[in-house]
């Protein structure tokens, strides 16, 4: 099957300084530094890391915020970007959620002007808007009367609703949602991660679910991506990444985890203790990024930066302890 | 427990915020009691009071707005409310300290870490220290938060620290004076979860060491299995139940604390559940009687009407509700346990 949106080799470095300003020497951040990943029609495909792991800027790039350093961004197969620029077409397909909806939303303006502009350019032909965003109200649930209201007026559920109706109102086929609830309590997580799976399976939406709560992912996703400085460290199938988890670092992520219950902690891998900070993105160490913290560190480590391999149709590892790859063309699935 | 004389005891405490347009009644009868050497935690939702009642204990509130309007706090067996300025200098620091959450908004950007940290370990000491002895003292502080190279670490300004140190930092503070209970308000709730976990294991070492009594005040619910002996849960002002932690995560009673443990997302997996109906309310016009009523799917005429007294389930486990009276426990029983 072809993917919806496929990620090949993509690379996003900011230059943030200069060390010699004669020479001109840049300080350059490689906040993704080349990431592979596919999403399938109808698929969420979790991608978690911690803080300047570079997993925001994926989803910043792919809606064009920045333009990609090196690699490419298919969507079924075509460039995202043409001529450095991103066709309407294509704009009005992939479509994002962010984090914090007190500030993704204009404050001076009501729900209705919030949602008429996505209909306004991305579907003109469409004659009756009102009756249109009406019916996305009614699709996130909100009532009628919530169309001349201010952000302001809402809680922060319902202001993220909105924000997920401004992305619905283009019609997309691929929602980047960069952690959607993560500004929200508890208690209203719930109704709207419900909101968006039943959207989902409604409208055949395919997402890219951007979270650090990998409790939460277990729960929504169908796959799994593990992102550290800047590039992917295991991808698998979801209950494969939590029952078998391959790269150190994701069993030190499940490790640090707080959990509510004795079932919870017995799926935790207890063997890896965190240590150390996440070294600064500008000074990424050599070889495996995560060496320094790694509990199985071997020579090799330091110095030749691991590649991404198969060990299972579908499970993917970037680390020298797995240099069993999985050999067989027919094995599977074999790009991540 | 119960012959021992509680460390700190808050009772019936309710405080409003004088707004625009009348009284936001915030805290509607805190009853809270920590012993020495307990870990408590506190939890509930943003808004349900749980940072004020412990500036309240602190008296760091505003004054107007803020207003005490009944109930009391003990310290030691000490009035907190009506103590004057002198007295409570020494709760602060010595009797009671503080972490928050955000440790880069907790330190002053423009001090260095010696500054800060000398300047803490000076006030508490009256003067008796000399400079190199304070020096000393902050050293051994921070070796003690497991941070690298303390004695360069005092040169240096906050903005060049990352957020885990920052966070040790602060914890090095609160324990420098060696307080008899530390407020832990979100202790790690800014942080990545690899950092978070490091920070957390540091301090219950250094609590269990000391014995310090700790009030951790968190949304995570994980987080407070991990770390207390005992977690009071809160709603909207007042405290719905109470009860060992390890009792109260096997059998939660208050309808409320119910909902708040299916809503939390499991490894287990096993789906989301929908989240819990309505919002907190309106503290300008909270509702009458328990004011979970309007939220709750086992709601009775009575629960509209009056307060449920906390009943108790079993030693040490107390529920405020009405559920867990004579004539509806079999209706309590039926409720979905989680």
């Amino acid at each position: 099957m072809e993917p919806i949106l496929e990620y090949k080799d993509l690379k996003k470095h900011f230059v943030i300084g200069y060390q010699d300003l004669r020479r001109r020497r840049p300080i350059t951040v490689k906040a993704v530094d080349g990431i592979s990943l596919a999403i399938h029609e109808g698929e969420t495909v979790g991608l978690v890391g911690e803080s300047g792991s570079g997993k925001s800027t994926v989803a910043y790039t792919t809606v064009g915020m920045y333009a990609p350093t090196a690699g490419r961004i298919e969507y079924r197969g075509q460039s995202v970007f043409q001529d450095g620029r991103r066709p309407k077409r294509l704009q009005k397909e992939i479509q994002i959620v962010f984090q914090d909806p007190g500030s993704s939303l204009n404050p001076r303006h009501t729900v209705k002007q919030i949602l008429e502009l996505p209909l306004r350019i991305h579907r003109p032909e469409v004659d009756n808007r009102l009756e249109e965003m009406a019916r996305i109200l009614e699709m996130v649930e909100l009532p009628l009367d919530y169309l001349y209201k201010h952000p302001r007026a809402l809680s922060g559920g319902e202001r993220q609703m909105v924000a997920v109706a401004r992305a619905l109102a283009a019609d997309p086929s691929v929602i980047l949602l960069d952690e959607p609830t993560s500004a929200l309590d508890v208690s209203v997580q719930g109704k709207v991660i419900n909101l968006l799976l039943r959207l989902q399976r409604e409208f055949d939406l395919s997402y890219l679910f951007i979270t650090h709560d990998l409790s939460l992912m277990r729960n929504v996703s169908q796959r799994v991506a593990i992102m550290y400085l800047g590039k992917i460290c295991e991808i698998a199938p979801t209950r494969a990444f939590f029952e078998t988890p391959r790269h150190p670092y994701t069993q030190m992520l499940l490790s640090a985890i707080p959990v509510i219950s004795e079932e919870e902690e017995k799926l935790k891998p207890e063997k890896i203790v965190p240590t150390g900070e996440i070294p600064s993105p500008v000074n990424i160490p050599p070889g495996c990024s995560f060496h320094l913290r790694c509990p199985y560190r071997m020579d090799v480590c330091a110095q030749v930066d691991p590649e991404m391999q198969a060990i299972a149709p579908g499970h993917f590892v970037r680390c020298h302890l797995y240099p069993e790859a999985l050999d067989s063309p027919n094995g599977g699935d074999h790009t991540p | 427990m119960a012959a021992q004389t509680p460390l700190l005891e808050i009772q019936d405490l309710e405080l409003e915020y004088k707004a625009y347009g009348g009284a936001l009644k915030v805290l509607d009868g805190v009853d809270l009691r920590i012993h020495p050497g307990e870990k408590v935690g506190l939890v509930g939702e943003t808004g349900c009071g749980k940072t004020s009642t412990m500036k309240a204990v602190l008296r760091v509130l505003p004054v107007p707005p803020a207003r005490i309007r009944g109930g009391s706090i003990r310290f030691n067996g000490q009035d907190v409310l009506g103590m004057s300025q002198r007295a409570l200098r020494q709760v602060r620091g010595r009797g009671i300290a503080m972490i928050f959450q955000d440790p880069t908004a907790a330190l002053n950007p423009v001090f260095t870490i010696g500054e800060q940290l000398g300047a803490v370990i000076r006030s508490q000491s009256d003067g008796r220290l000399s400079r190199r002895q304070v020096r000393a003292a902050a050293v051994e502080a921070l070796r003690e938060v497991a941070l690298a190279d303390p004695a360069r670490l005092l040169e240096a300004y906050p903005i060049q620290l990352s957020g885990g140190m920052r966070q040790r930092v602060c914890i090095a503070m609160a324990l420098a004076t060696k307080p008899e209970l530390l407020i832990a308000d979100e202790p790690g709730t800014a942080l990545d979860v690899t950092i978070q976990d490091q920070v957390l294991r540091l301090l219950h070492n250094l609590v269990e060491e000391r014995n310090t009594s700790v009030i951790l005040i968190s949304h995570s619910l994980g987080i407070v299995r991990q770390l207390t002996d005992r977690v009071y849960v809160m709603y909207a002002g007042s405290i719905v139940e109470s009860a060992p932690t390890r009792r109260l995560f096997a059998h939660p009673g208050h309808p409320y604390t119910q909902r708040l443990m299916e809503v939390v997302p499991r490894l287990s997996g096993g789906g989301i559940a929908p989240g819990i109906p309505g919002r907190i309310p309106n503290y300008l016009d909270p509702p009458t009687g328990c004011r979970f009523h309007p939220r709750c799917p086992h709601a009775m005429a009575i629960c509209r009407r009056y307060k449920p007294p906390a009943y108790t389930l079993e030693e040490g486990h107390q529920v405020a509700c009405f559920l867990y009276d004579e004539t509806h426990r079999d209706q309590a029983s039926t409720a979905p346990a989680q």
